[in-house]
């Protein structure tokens, strides 16, 4: 097992990489040693992991159901039997926050889905091909830029209508242009090297040389970048949560419960108190995470 | 002495009129496409609407009749294209048609809640830059010490905190059990409309009429919303400030000063600081625009009755005019402060011309 791992760790450190695909498993090694030296970030990731464990086991995880109401177990301060309490249906907060990382995740991910992919064919479009079409998509992304992105996502969930798959096209109708901008400033400056002269030369189509050449050498920039902007997805998800255009009830969505919890904040200060603390370390974790992924793919910065 | 850095990268001042002129012109036409296609958008968003306009005025158990000459009345029988026509016409005039609710004008319910935003967020971006600049220096010259990596875990903090529920506990601890500060809205009820409306700024309104006792309510109610939207926007403009000042401390002419004898601070404020000032306007200028947001979340919490208050309002019964109106303005206002923001720069910066 020892030789095996030491073996491992030889081949990734070799000095001679044997093929691209070696080269670059040596490559994402770099990157993780230097993240790894960080422990902010080492922080962040347990806890990102924490998270997807308890969203992927929670139906064993949660000792009560999210929605089952106790009328005679209203709003009891955190005890033994409710660790977070109970909130004014008798539900038990803690069920109900670990029930929500499920939101939580899923928005995050869809979002990144959805964004990644459309804000690389926007940009590496707009970069490889300059000129009118460059001219259009870049007026498109810095307008949609030019909002703060909670409003323009509040504006599309009231044209829309209130829920939660509606809030998460408004997030990723605003999540888009920063991922173009960064993929048309990518495909800028790869459209002139000679690999992609080279692919040129041999009578590659246009699309070809986009779809098959620029696309897939701006994907890890945009995997960080998308990474970066996952504490503000959250926040922003929360946010509409809280102004109740997001989940609706009794859906255990955070920022929803935070709301429900402004109600009842002078008496049971629990009951807005614990969601918001757990949007808060979430977040917070995929902030650590971002910010060590930065510093070890740019070691200049330090 | 404390020139001369900038007077040697200064170029000389030699361009021709006509350039000059058409370089204005050309961004100028970026900005009205740019403002063009802001309406267009929000145009859009108010049809994408699942809810029928028309049975939202008239009701579900309308006849047709009534509903078709509803809809006549709205404009919304005519193609799209003079639809959008007629709401661009509309909009050059000032006019962004009237509320769902109370049928008043929506402009003028806008000019009566903005400067209650526009308080807040003033007195909130002295607080950021005043505390986030001297902190991002600060976090530079120490940097890799003990201080940079508490700025660091302050800042990234700021960036993760939902602000609504900082808000909230704020609120509770601050004003419910301690009793330090105001509650709920702009002053003391008891306070209310003593001092004579003059800018609309509540604080400058008590200070004119010179009522103190009015100007510490207003103080006590803006304080706890204005300290937790400002620590947002701290924690971005001491990260900004750290990598600016980063930038320019590794600069030769900062090590030419300390070879020389220079003091310390005298290279950190008097040199170094110097050269990112033009910057740091920017960077302010753009996190006073990012504060609208903040300020949607706030006052909801704060119930400070300004322009986040308003929208929100608007948007939970879903009275599209009102949503439509300030989407689009909080997009003219960061046009605007980019725009200004690039003035300021090519003013105050020689370099850039």
């Amino acid at each position: 097992m020892n030789s095996d791992s030491k073996g491992l760790t030889a081949w990734l450190t070799t000095q001679e990489p044997t093929s691209a695909t070696h080269a670059a498993f040596q490559n994402v090694w770099h990157v993780w040693c230097r993240f790894a030296s960080n422990p902010l970030g080492i922080a962040g990731l347990a806890i990102i992991l924490v998270l997807v464990f308890v969203a992927i086991f929670v139906p064993w995880l949660a000792p009560y159901s999210p929605f089952e109401q106790n009328l005679r177990e209203t709003l009891l301060a955190p005890n033994a039997q409710h660790l977070f309490g109970t909130d004014e249906l008798g539900r038990d907060i803690l069920s109900r926050i670990l029930w929500g990382s499920r939101i939580t995740l899923s928005i995050v991910l869809i979002v990144s889905v959805i964004v990644a992919p459309i804000g690389l064919i926007v940009g590496c479009l707009a970069g490889y091909f300059g000129g009118w079409l460059d001219t259009i998509l870049m007026r498109v992304t810095e307008l949609f830029l030019s909002f703060p992105s909670l409003i323009l996502a509040l504006a599309f969930v009231a044209a829309l209508g209130p829920s939660l798959n509606n809030a998460i096209i408004a997030i990723a109708l605003t999540q888009w242009p920063p991922i173009a901008r960064l993929a048309r400033a990518e495909s800028l400056s790869l459209r002139g090297r000679d690999h992609i002269s080279a692919v040129r030369l041999m009578g590659a189509s246009s699309l070809r040389i986009v779809l098959g050449h620029i696309a897939p050498l701006c994907i890890p920039s945009v995997i960080v970048r998308i990474t970066l902007n996952m504490a503000g997805i959250i926040l922003t998800a929360a946010g509409l949560g809280f102004l109740g255009l997001g989940a609706q009830p009794p859906s255990p969505e955070w920022g929803a419960m935070v709301s429900t919890g402004r109600r009842f904040m002078l008496d049971s200060w629990w009951v807005g108190t614990m969601p918001g603390l757990s949007i808060l370390v979430v977040s917070l974790a995929f902030n650590l995470v971002g910010d060590a992924l930065r510093d070890a793919l740019d070691p200049r910065q330090e | 002495m404390v020139n001369q850095v900038e007077t040697v990268t200064r170029t000389p001042r030699r361009r021709s009129g006509l350039r000059k002129y058409r370089r204005f012109g050309g961004s100028l036409l970026s900005v009205l496409t740019t403002l063009f296609l802001l309406v267009l958008l929000t145009f859009v968003i108010g049809r994408l609407m699942p809810v029928d306009p028309v049975i939202a005025v008239v009701g579900p158990d309308a006849d047709r009749a009534t509903y078709l000459k509803v809809k006549q009345e709205l404009g919304l029988d005519l193609p799209v294209l003079q639809q959008f026509w007629i709401f661009f016409k509309n909009l050059l005039h000032g006019d962004f048609g009237t509320t769902l609710l109370t049928g008043r004008p929506v402009m003028e319910d806008i000019a009566r809640v903005l400067p209650a935003t526009v308080e807040l967020a003033t007195v909130t971006i002295i607080l950021g830059a005043g505390i986030g600049i001297p902190l991002g220096v600060y976090a530079a010259v120490n940097r890799g010490r003990f201080a940079d990596h508490a700025v660091r875990l302050i800042a990234l903090l700021g960036h993760s905190t939902p602000i609504f529920w900082i808000g909230m506990v704020g609120l509770m601890l601050f004003y419910a059990k301690l009793g330090w500060v105001g509650g709920s809205g702009r002053i003391d009820l008891f306070y209310e409309d003593i001092v004579p409306n003059v800018t609309g700024f509540l604080l400058v309104d008590a200070l004119l009429a010179w009522d103190m006792d009015v100007f510490w309510s207003a103080v006590s109610h803006i304080i706890l919303p204005a300290s937790v939207l400002a620590y947002a926007s701290i924690a971005y403009i001491s990260r900004i400030t750290r990598s600016f000042m980063l930038e320019q401390l590794s600069q030769e002419y900062v090590i030419t000063a300390r070879a020389k004898g220079v003091p310390r601070n005298g290279v950190i404020w008097h040199h170094a600081f110097k050269n990112i000032r033009v910057q740091l306007v920017t960077v302010v200028a753009l996190s006073y625009g990012g504060m609208l947001e903040g300020a949607v979340l706030i006052e909801t919490v704060f119930g400070w009755p300004g322009f986040g208050q308003y929208l929100t309002n608007a948007l939970v019964i879903g009275d599209m005019n009102v949503v439509v109106a300030c989407t689009l303005i909080i997009g003219c206002v960061f046009i605007a402060l980019n725009v200004i923001s690039d003035l300021l720069y090519k003013f105050f910066d020689p370099r850039i011309q």
